[in-house]
């Protein structure tokens, strides 16, 4: 087969040299490097498995180097669940490849056939009798600058030793024990810094008060400031964190957003300026079958990451080095030298671990601001930290979504046509699109025109209209997709995008139409699900949960059900929630069953499916960003909670692992089901559907009032 | 207007000159090096920042100086190293009790003192103790196990 024939993984065409991702070095390991980063989900772990496993190593010779735009491939950001379907694929290649030009050379210097060659621990045996030659000695007569060609065979999945064990996390040890993160990087001399924040875009600091912020700072500090862009520096953390505070208070703003309460909901945003599109069949303009039709609703809801983002920059001989935690260090690079017009190889970003990322966040927005402050005061090692307010006030939020369901059924109770309107800002500003810009941008002298909103193309798996297509055998689909484009917050990708929204939907949808034609909710979901694998799954929770106990609910005790299969096209799901409802909603059991294809690691992914459970059912029953005026106003735990320990019920995560099938994405699929599952179970358990999240207590109590 | 502050941290005696009213975890992660003590919110309502003085809980963030002044601090980095873990930590590991980990070393530390009190907690004593943290990624399930499985290994018993 000619290098041609193989379509070669996204990551390795567009980084087609050997040595952008792996490196034999001295000390007898293999350095893996990937573009993708730990953002709390294990990749880097997984990813040193695939490697490992093809070329014949054990883990500890594997040292993984990740996000690194010195060394590193480019591959964007470490997002959508496609790291192991990328990155791992394009490893899986590397390293096979890697293996099969070693093998070869051995076999040239030995006079041998490369039949004749195996490989243990990187030593070469000769008909199996171990010889001096190893990968490390036989690697400098390889020109590794070469492009890979993707003909070399990787294992057979029957051969895995590696692939597919639970391997610890290389990375918790320490996490366990110490500083870990970019937050833990103070060098001797580091000066600290902070932001005083633009209230929003095109927002113009009239005054700032800097006597009275130096007073309150109680030691020395550097105000800096550049068109709108102030930054609060010094080298006692403490005086500049004080300083910050007090500069919020002492800073007057002329054109900050005024937002109406009303704004903050869902319902606003219907029939605001949007960019319309039809995706899937022709509206019918002679429908036939009974109508049903139910409008459901998610208000703007946040990352919220444990910890304030944070970043480290050096400008010195001229010559800018970044550490963050951002998803992806080449995208960072490059919308930093575009922002801070410098070339491309006059920065270096690298990457260091943070708090948990499920999405875009504050992290490339602190990276930029480290990086304007450390051009300014060259010579001098910038710890740029946002304020925890700033954090709630200031982070792409996950947009407010309103989807309407209008379902025509035939006499049997059968969907026959299936139309979702939805209404939702967009959910990527990703910078460097072209639909946004790192935050400090916009702060600084001529500032980027406004964003041109666009959601996520459709074959990516689209951005508010993602899994609004029913996976279920219905004959007619259609999604009516109104991009909002004014709305009052910046808005981004937050974990599952759209999906959580219209599978909460189109969930409670399936249920309620199921309950219309008499029919168990399993039942009537598996009579529309051609594809075994979505059938597997379903039944496999349904049986776990002891499915066929679930009552006629409405007595306070409810047991739901959803399903969804990530995108359509990455991991499958399903759901299902025990739950109790009296003022409030008390869950007491989430079943959660999941087929990802090959599984590198399995309790990786059952990591993922219970994190992914906990942050649905956060966002379903609790979460909401509120703001009025000049902007946020939910700007702590207390008025932003999120599940809490004692809300957490016991979790039974499994995996139908199918070693001899491509992995797929996995980091996502558990979210929108259990949300759903939980609506189901909500609306089982009161025999009332409540159809807007969050279903808060405020929410419960009116509508057991209504 | 700094002074002189002694104290005990780690069971090492430490001399830090500090403003009275700066808050503990500054002289922990700035002066001390000891950046297992994670800041989160600054408002005692996330728990990273979470230290024991003199065996209680007590927040890094929003505890000044003088209130330091002769006590004892014991901070994750007291538990054990990731050379040698303490059996909490141990547990937390053999669970794989985490994802982005940012949470824990406060979690480890309330940990701590609840097992101080209660050899042998139950889940609800558990989650009772650990409510005052927060963990965005939802590791909650297999934190409540790995206290359970400390417990055991710190009673001398077979977790498995």
């Amino acid at each position: 087969m000619s290098s041609q024939d193989v379509a070669l993984p996204a990551s390795l065409s567009v980084n087609p040299r050997l040595d952008r991702w792996l490196k034999f070095q001295a000390d007898e390991t293999v350095r893996i490097a990937t573009g993708k980063v730990e953002i709390g989900q294990g990749v880097v772990t997984a990813l040193s498995q695939i490697a490992a496993e093809e070329l014949d190593l054990p883990l500890d010779r594997v040292v993984m180097l990740a996000g690194d735009t010195d060394e590193g491939p480019d591959e964007r950001y470490t997002s959508s669940s496609l790291s192991i379907m990328v990155s791992g694929a394009s490893i899986r290649l590397v390293c096979a490849e890697a293996r099969a030009l070693l093998v070869a050379r051995a076999a040239l210097r030995l006079n041998c056939s490369p039949d004749d060659l195996s490989v243990a621990a990187g030593r070469f045996a000769v008909n199996g009798v171990p010889g001096e030659l190893s990968y490390w000695s036989v690697a400098p007569e390889i020109d590794w600058s070469q492009a890979p060609t993707g003909n070399a065979a990787p294992k057979p999945a029957s051969a895995y030793r590696i692939v597919g064990q639970n391997i610890p996390r290389h990375d918790l040890p320490a996490k366990l024990s110490g500083g870990a993160y970019v937050h833990d990087r103070i060098p001797a001399g580091v000066l600290h810094a902070r932001i005083l924040r633009q209230p929003g875009r095109g927002a113009t600091l009239r005054s700032l008060d800097e006597a009275a912020v130096g007073r309150a700072a109680g030691a020395g500090i550097e105000i800096f400031k550049l068109a709108n862009f102030v930054a609060l520096i010094g080298s006692d953390e403490a005086a500049v964190e004080t300083a910050a505070a007090a500069a919020a208070e002492h800073a007057h703003w002329d054109g900050a957003p005024d937002i109406a309460p009303a704004q903050q909901e869902a319902a606003w945003l219907e029939g605001q300026p949007s960019i319309d599109n039809l995706y899937g069949a022709p509206v019918d303009p002679a429908p036939t079958g009974r109508l049903v039709e139910a409008t459901f609703s998610r208000p703007y809801v946040a990352h919220a990451s444990i910890a304030p983002s944070c970043a480290l920059a050096l400008y010195a001989d001229d010559h800018l080095t970044i550490w963050s935690h951002g998803q992806g260090m080449h995208p960072l690079r490059r919308n930093i030298a575009e922002v801070l017009d410098l070339p491309l190889e006059a920065i270096t970003a690298r990457h260091l671990d943070g708090a948990g990322c499920y999405g875009h966040n504050g992290a490339d927005d602190a990276a930029l601001d480290a990086a304007i402050v450390a051009v300014n005061k060259p010579g001098h090692c910038i710890r740029l930290q946002w304020r925890r307010q700033d954090e709630f006030a200031f982070e792409p939020f996950g947009p407010a979504m309103l989807v309407t369901m209008r379902v025509r059924v035939d006499d049997a109770g059968q969907p026959q046509d299936w139309t979702s309107e939805i209404w939702s800002p967009t959910h990527v500003q990703r910078p460097g699109t072209g639909s946004g810009y790192l935050l400090a941008a916009e702060a600084l002298p001529n500032p980027p025109a406004a964003p041109v909103p666009q959601d996520p193309a459709e074959e990516a798996g689209g951005g508010g209209t993602r899994n609004a297509k029913p996976y279920y055998d219905i004959p007619n689909s259609r999604i009516l997709h109104h991009l909002v484009t004014t709305p009052p917050v910046r808005t981004s990708a937050l974990r599952t995008l759209g999906a959580l929204p219209n599978v909460f939907a189109m969930e409670a949808m399936m249920d309620d139409l199921a309950a219309m034609a008499g029919t168990d909710p399993l039942d009537y979901r598996l009579a529309m699900l051609a594809d075994p694998r979505a059938r597997a799954v379903l039944s496999e929770a349904a049986a776990r949960a002891g499915w066929g106990r679930r009552g006629k609910g409405g007595e306070g005790h409810g047991l739901g059900l959803a399903f969804a299969r990530y995108k359509n096209t990455a991991a499958y799901a399903a759901v299902v929630v025990a739950l109790s409802v009296d003022e409030a909603v008390h869950l007491e059991h989430i079943w959660v069953v999941a087929d990802a294809g090959l599984v590198i690691n399995p309790d990786g992914v059952r990591n993922q499916l219970e994190g992914g459970a906990v942050q649905g059912a956060s966002w379903a029953l609790k979460e909401q960003v509120r703001m009025a005026g000049a902007g946020v106003t939910s700007l702590d735990w207390d008025s932003y909670p999120i599940l809490r320990f004692s809300e957490v019920p016991e979790i039974d995560a499994q995996v139908l692992n199918h070693p001899d099938l491509p992995s797929l994405g996995v980091g996502e699929c558990a979210v929108s089901p259990t949300a759903a599952a939980i609506g189901n179970g909500v609306a089982h358990a009161l025999g009332v559907r409540i159809r807007d999240m969050p279903l808060s207590r405020e929410r419960i109590m009116a509508n057991l009032l209504r | 207007m700094t002074q002189m502050f002694e104290m005990t941290v780690n069971g090492s005696i430490e001399q830090v000159e500090a403003r009275a009213s700066l808050p503990l975890i500054y002289v922990l992660r700035n002066e001390l090096g000891l950046t297992g003590t994670r800041y989160g919110c600054g408002l005692e309502q996330c728990g990273c920042c979470m230290v024991l003085i003199d065996g209680d809980p007590a927040y890094a963030c929003t505890r000044s100086m003088e209130s330091i002044a002769g006590r004892a601090v014991l901070t994750v980095e007291g538990l054990g190293t990731a050379a040698d873990l303490h059996p909490l930590q141990q547990a937390f590991l053999d669970e794989q009790a985490g994802q982005c980990g940012y949470c824990l070393s406060g979690i480890l530390i309330s940990a701590k003192a609840l097992l101080d009190r209660k050899p042998n907690p139950t889940r609800a004593e558990i989650t009772e103790a650990l409510d005052g943290h927060l963990c965005r990624c939802g590791a909650h399930t297999r934190i409540i196990k790995a206290v359970g499985r400390a417990a055991a290994l710190l009673r001398g018993e077979d977790p498995a």
